[in-house]
């Protein structure tokens, strides 16, 4: 249990998606310029992500992994090279479901996250997670927890960026750096000020 | 044809680069740019995907539906990733580690996927591999530009070659250990594009508020 925790407090602040890794960041820069949308792109994240990252697991423990398929009377099959087709695949196909299951069920959800929705399929953010969860073995909790948490930490991440994005509209900034450039600087603050979360532990 | 093979080629370059002016594949420009040779091999694999995906959609173009379009190019994307990272395991082993995960993040690059949509769908395949190559040059010298100034400086060396004798090797250089950690790349690629836009003004961004003075009475 307290290694879910600190498993969770790690994902969210110490290697954020955004600020620590860089996944993500097209839609980080592109949509963050109002705290509303960001917020609904933040949650529709961390929505997809938390199920994605388990169904993941799940594929690759059960499918893919080398003698995974000894319950089909192939032990000796290893289809790993197969992942990244499987994960993006499995991610379409969520983020289409969770799509048709908000649109039936939550209308006013749905509404409000609009084009968000279809545009996290190709979010790195997204099959980052995936390919994170792949490379430091995490068993089901634990791919769990990290779904959630690291979804929770890029939704905190950008709508912080929007907050600071929305004042710093009314500033007088050179023109070369106008838009765009100003943001990175900006993103590269927040950066810093989210390694000094580096020496938590629990 | 009203662009010419030659403009397609180098247009993304500096006129309409990728990273600093379409806002395309930011993710692994920051990431993967601490050391010249890692952002070298990242930026070769980009374009070898890019151009023989625009390739591939083009030729398909015609046959694909366009309402499984997405899936349909995500599946040729994904497949031709798949052969880079397998040969990248086979013959760059300690290159493919510490690319890590970002190797299958081309997959969800949006250079690829955005030239796919914009570019391939309405395109001859000939003309969609040279722009597939233009483009994935134009991420390439971004991603070179940022590795050269964050290894020179960062630990004085270049592709692995010391440059700038450091302090703690007898040298004379004190290299700036910041310009290692993530957040150097922000600053880099933001000053970057500052660079860009002071030479070409026209690629200036408007501004949503301007400051006007107002004449006291």
């Amino acid at each position: 249990m307290e290694q879910l925790v600190s498993l969770a407090v790690k994902a969210i602040f110490v290697e954020n998606m955004a600020l620590a890794f860089f996944l993500g960041m097209c839609t980080f820069l592109a949509v963050s310029k109002k705290i509303g949308t960001a917020i609904g792109l933040g949650i529709s994240v961390t929505l997809v992500q938390a199920i994605t990252v388990p169904a993941n697991n799940l594929i690759l423990t059960y499918l893919l992994a080398p003698g995974a398929l000894a319950w089909a009377g192939f032990p000796d099959v290893d289809l790993t090279f197969l992942g990244l087709i499987s994960y993006i695949g499995v991610i379409a196909a969520m983020v289409q479901i969770l799509e048709m299951i908000l649109d039936k069920y939550f209308p006013p959800l749905y509404n409000a996250l609009g084009v968000f929705l279809p545009l996290i399929t190709v979010n790195c953010a997204i099959l980052g997670g995936s390919l994170f969860m792949v490379e430091r073995d995490y068993n089901l909790a634990e791919a769990s927890v990290y779904g959630v948490s690291s979804g929770l930490g890029w939704a905190l991440a950008i709508t912080a960026m929007a907050g600071v994005r929305e004042k710093l509209k009314y500033s007088d900034i050179p023109d070369g750096l106008q838009g765009l450039g100003i943001t990175f600087i900006t993103a590269g603050l927040m950066a810093m000020a989210f390694m000094s979360f580096s020496g938590v532990n629990l | 044809m009203a662009q010419t093979y030659r403009s397609m080629l180098v247009d993304p370059m500096v006129d309409n680069n990728p990273i600093t002016l379409q806002v395309l594949g930011v993710c692994s420009a920051l990431a993967v740019t601490s050391s010249l040779q890692v952002a070298a091999v990242m930026a070769l694999a980009v374009t070898l995907v890019t151009a023989f995906s625009s390739m591939f959609i083009s030729a398909l173009r015609s046959q694909i539906p366009s309402s499984i379009r997405i899936i349909v190019q995500m599946i040729i994307i994904a497949s031709l990733v798949i052969v880079v990272d397998q040969a990248l395991k086979a013959y760059a082993y300690e290159i493919s580690k510490t690319l890590s995960v970002f190797v299958g993040l081309i997959i969800t690059n949006c250079i690829v996927m955005g030239r796919a949509e914009a570019f391939a769908m309405k395109n001859p395949p000939v003309a969609s591999f040279i722009d597939g190559i233009g483009n994935g040059m134009g991420y390439g010298l971004i991603l070179l530009l940022v590795g050269f100034i964050r290894e020179l400086f960062g630990s004085g060396s270049l592709f692995g070659i010391t440059i700038l004798p450091t302090v703690n090797n007898g040298g004379w250089y004190v290299p700036n250990g910041l310009l290692l950690l993530p957040p150097s790349a922000f600053f880099v690629i933001g000053l970057l594009i500052w660079g860009f836009r002071s030479w070409k003004p026209e690629q200036v961004e408007d501004r949503e508020y301007r400051i006007q003075v107002v004449e006291a009475h």
